[in-house]
């Protein structure tokens, strides 16, 4: 009573007792109602009696909560053997006087019915059983056997109604198991007296593949979708999986992040994706579309960050050997554990599971990046509408976490690229074009970013080249006729290549012959320049000639005049 | 329950009730007249109060009340209801009037 008291008044809301179950308590926001009765029904093998033994023992083992079991089909060992292959060691609960299992067996072969009678022993049993391990859970499964061993069925009815008063006085958490009637939930009609909570497990085959799903019909007092859930039974026990469109009110990111492939990123101004985007990769067969995927986790494994990789077509060494021969090994991040591939064929699930099992995963491992390859896998296995549906429900989920989706899908090389994805489109934030063209005689890859959310975007074809070097994107020749690839861009560039250096050389030569002119006519200059200084110093000699001359003839005048001596003076007076 | 010797002639039937209900004690009487007006003493009476005992219930597997398991001879059978209807009880029982 300790921990129930707080929920018991009805004012504060409904009390909730956490099942154990993968997805369902967060589905239900914590769980059952505590202490009522919770009515779920199913058709055969749909997994009532597991989901009931989940939230037994889950109880027991998990929160110290001690259940009964009240089976009225299977045998207490098989119970036990049933759910000791998920390693639920319920007979170490049992053991421990934490688990007490009340076969209630009516045969109705050896039991005759004469007079009024009613279920009185079945509460005394009952009533032990929840005494003896101080029980705050049970589960019956399933109550409808008594209907089919006794034939006074308004007695039953009212020996159930008594049941289930009975067991929302001792405020017992319920799980009650039906099996699935025709246009009602249960053959009995279990639900009029269950008021609290209905589930309903659904176990449907369309093209021969099987799905599980859960549906909340009814519970009392909570907000819940009344959506159908699928779920699943595996090796980890019955797991519901929520998958709900979430509306568009993603995280959005600014940071870029590597494709892996440097010249891709640079065609995106900024250099690579948003991170959270989703990119659809589309491409005919061999255009290199799981090459360019096994690119982006190779980025994203480099840089620390951990990927999810879906393969529905091949195994995740022939991926590695393959990826080997274009320069990605990806086997050291499958040792390190910062990859996690899952294989698994499209046929293997329906596409309800496939998303499931999806989902599921991502929250494990909780990736940043995740690769789906291819997803027109899946167009054989249902119909257009649901695979998109299923798509949208993964973009939104992978959005909401900020994780990077990559999509590959396979176009026919005769429809039109572009319309046959429209629908995809949509979805997509980024879309990468792979082209296999024939031009005359060879196959070109070619690549192409047909969209970019947010990105200004290169708007060339770059041609894309695998080799054991990694993945490049050669710039296109442009020429008058359009963008050369592949022989015919190399001849293209051959030629220009080759013009190139007749033009050099026709350079070089007349560099050459101005060099020798000016080197000529530098010679002549240097000719002219000591013809002119010889000139220079006869001209000088010449002048100095003159000049002594001119002294000379002066001194030999005056010489004459002093031997004439009175007649210069006269003169000199005069 | 297989403690008992077989006799030949042993003949054993165990009556559960539940407390002092209307149901379980118009059962006893009906059963103690059958008894008494049809079968000679031939059948050992065992009344079980499962209120009192209740671990017997799981032990018997016992469901309902008032339930009447006629343990020999083999096969066992069981009867449920107050026996209101003796002719009904008698051929159940496997024994006709005559016997």
């Amino acid at each position: 009573m300790k921990p129930r008291e707080a929920n018991a008044g009805m004012a504060e809301g409904i009390g909730k007792s956490r099942t154990g179950i993968d997805g369902f308590d967060e589905l239900t926001l914590g769980g059952l109602p505590t202490g009522r009765p919770t009515l779920v029904c199913g058709g055969a093998g749909c997994g009532k009696t597991l989901f009931a033994s989940t939230f037994l023992i889950h109880g027991a083992r998990d929160l110290g909560e001690p259940g009964v079991f009240v089976t009225f089909e299977e045998r207490p060992a098989d119970i036990v053997s049933n759910v000791a292959s998920l390693g639920f060691g319920l007979d170490d609960l049992v053991a421990r006087n934490m688990i007490h299992i009340e076969h209630v067996a009516v045969d109705s072969a050896e039991l005759a019915e004469i007079g009024d009678y009613d279920l009185e022993a079945l509460f005394i049993r009952l009533e032990l059983a929840v005494q003896q391990v101080g029980a705050k859970r049970i589960v019956l499964d399933t109550i409808e056997s008594l209907f089919s061993a006794f034939s006074n069925a308004a007695i039953l009815r009212a020996e159930i109604r008594r049941l289930f008063d009975w067991l929302k006085e001792r405020e017992l958490t319920a799980v009650i198991t039906g099996e699935r009637g025709e246009g009602t939930f249960t053959r009995q009609g279990l639900e009029e007296y269950v008021s609290d909570c209905v589930l309903l497990l659904d176990h449907r085959v369309e093209n021969q593949i099987s799905t599980r799903r859960l549906r909340i019909v009814k519970y009392r007092g909570t907000a819940h979708g009344t959506n159908e859930y699928p779920f699943l039974i595996d090796a980890d026990g019955f797991s519901v999986l929520p998958v709900s469109a979430l509306g568009l009110t993603h995280k959005v990111f600014e940071e870029r992040i590597s494709t892996g492939v440097p010249d891709l990123d640079a065609m995106l101004a900024g250099g690579g994706f948003h991170r959270g985007s989703s990119i659809l990769v589309s491409g005919v067969a061999g255009s290199g579309k799981s090459s360019l995927a096994a690119s982006f986790v190779n980025a994203a494994c480099r840089s620390g960050e951990t990927a999810l990789y879906f393969s529905f077509e091949e195994s995740a060494e022939q991926m590695v050997r393959n990826m080997r021969s274009v320069g990605i090994d990806l086997q050291p991040y499958l040792d390190q554990g910062k990859l996690h591939y899952v294989a698994a064929r499209p046929t293997f699930y329906g596409l309800e599971m496939h998303l499931a099992i999806m989902l599921r995963e991502i929250a494990r491992s909780k990736p940043k990046l995740v690769v789906l390859d291819p997803i027109s896998a899946f167009d054989s296995s249902g119909q257009e509408a649901e695979i998109q549906a299923m798509l949208l429900r993964m973009v939104d989920f992978l959005k909401s976490r900020g994780v990077t989706g990559v999509f590959t899908h396979l176009t026919h090389a005769k429809s039109d690229e572009t319309r046959t994805d429209v629908g995809l489109s949509s979805l997509m934030d980024a879309w990468i074009l792979m082209l296999n063209r024939e031009i005359s005689g060879e196959f070109n890859r070619e690549l192409y970013l047909l969209k970019a959310r947010g990105v200004q975007h290169s708007n060339q074809v770059r041609e894309f080249i695998m080799s054991s070097r990694g993945i490049e994107l050669r710039k296109p020749y442009i020429g008058a006729g359009g963008a050369l690839t592949g022989s015919a861009r190399r001849a293209q560039e051959a030629l220009s290549r080759r013009e190139q250096i007749l033009r050099a050389s026709e350079v070089a030569r007349l560099e050459q012959q101005v060099r020798h002119r000016r080197r000529k006519l530098e010679a002549q200059i240097e000719v002219l320049r000591a013809d002119l200084a010889a000139d220079e110093i006869e001209l000088k000699r010449l002048m100095d000639n003159e000049t002594a001359y001119v002294k000379q003839a002066a001194a030999d005048e005056g010489a004459a005049l002093e031997g004439r001596s009175g007649l210069a003076e006269r003169k000199a007076s005069s | 329950m297989t403690a008992e010797k077989q006799e030949a002639d042993v003949r054993k039937l165990v009556l559960y009730v539940a407390g002092e209900t209307p149901k379980s004690l118009a059962a006893i009487s009906n059963l103690e007249r059958i008894c008494r007006e049809h079968l000679d003493g031939k059948y050992a009476v065992e009344v079980i109060d499962l209120k009192k005992q209740p671990h017997l219930a799981r032990e018997h597997s016992i469901v309902a009340i008032p339930t009447l398991v006629r343990q020999l001879p083999v096969p066992i059978r069981k009867i449920i209801g107050d026996l209101s209807d003796t002719h009904k009880v008698l051929i159940s029982l496997n024994v006709t009037a005559g016997q």
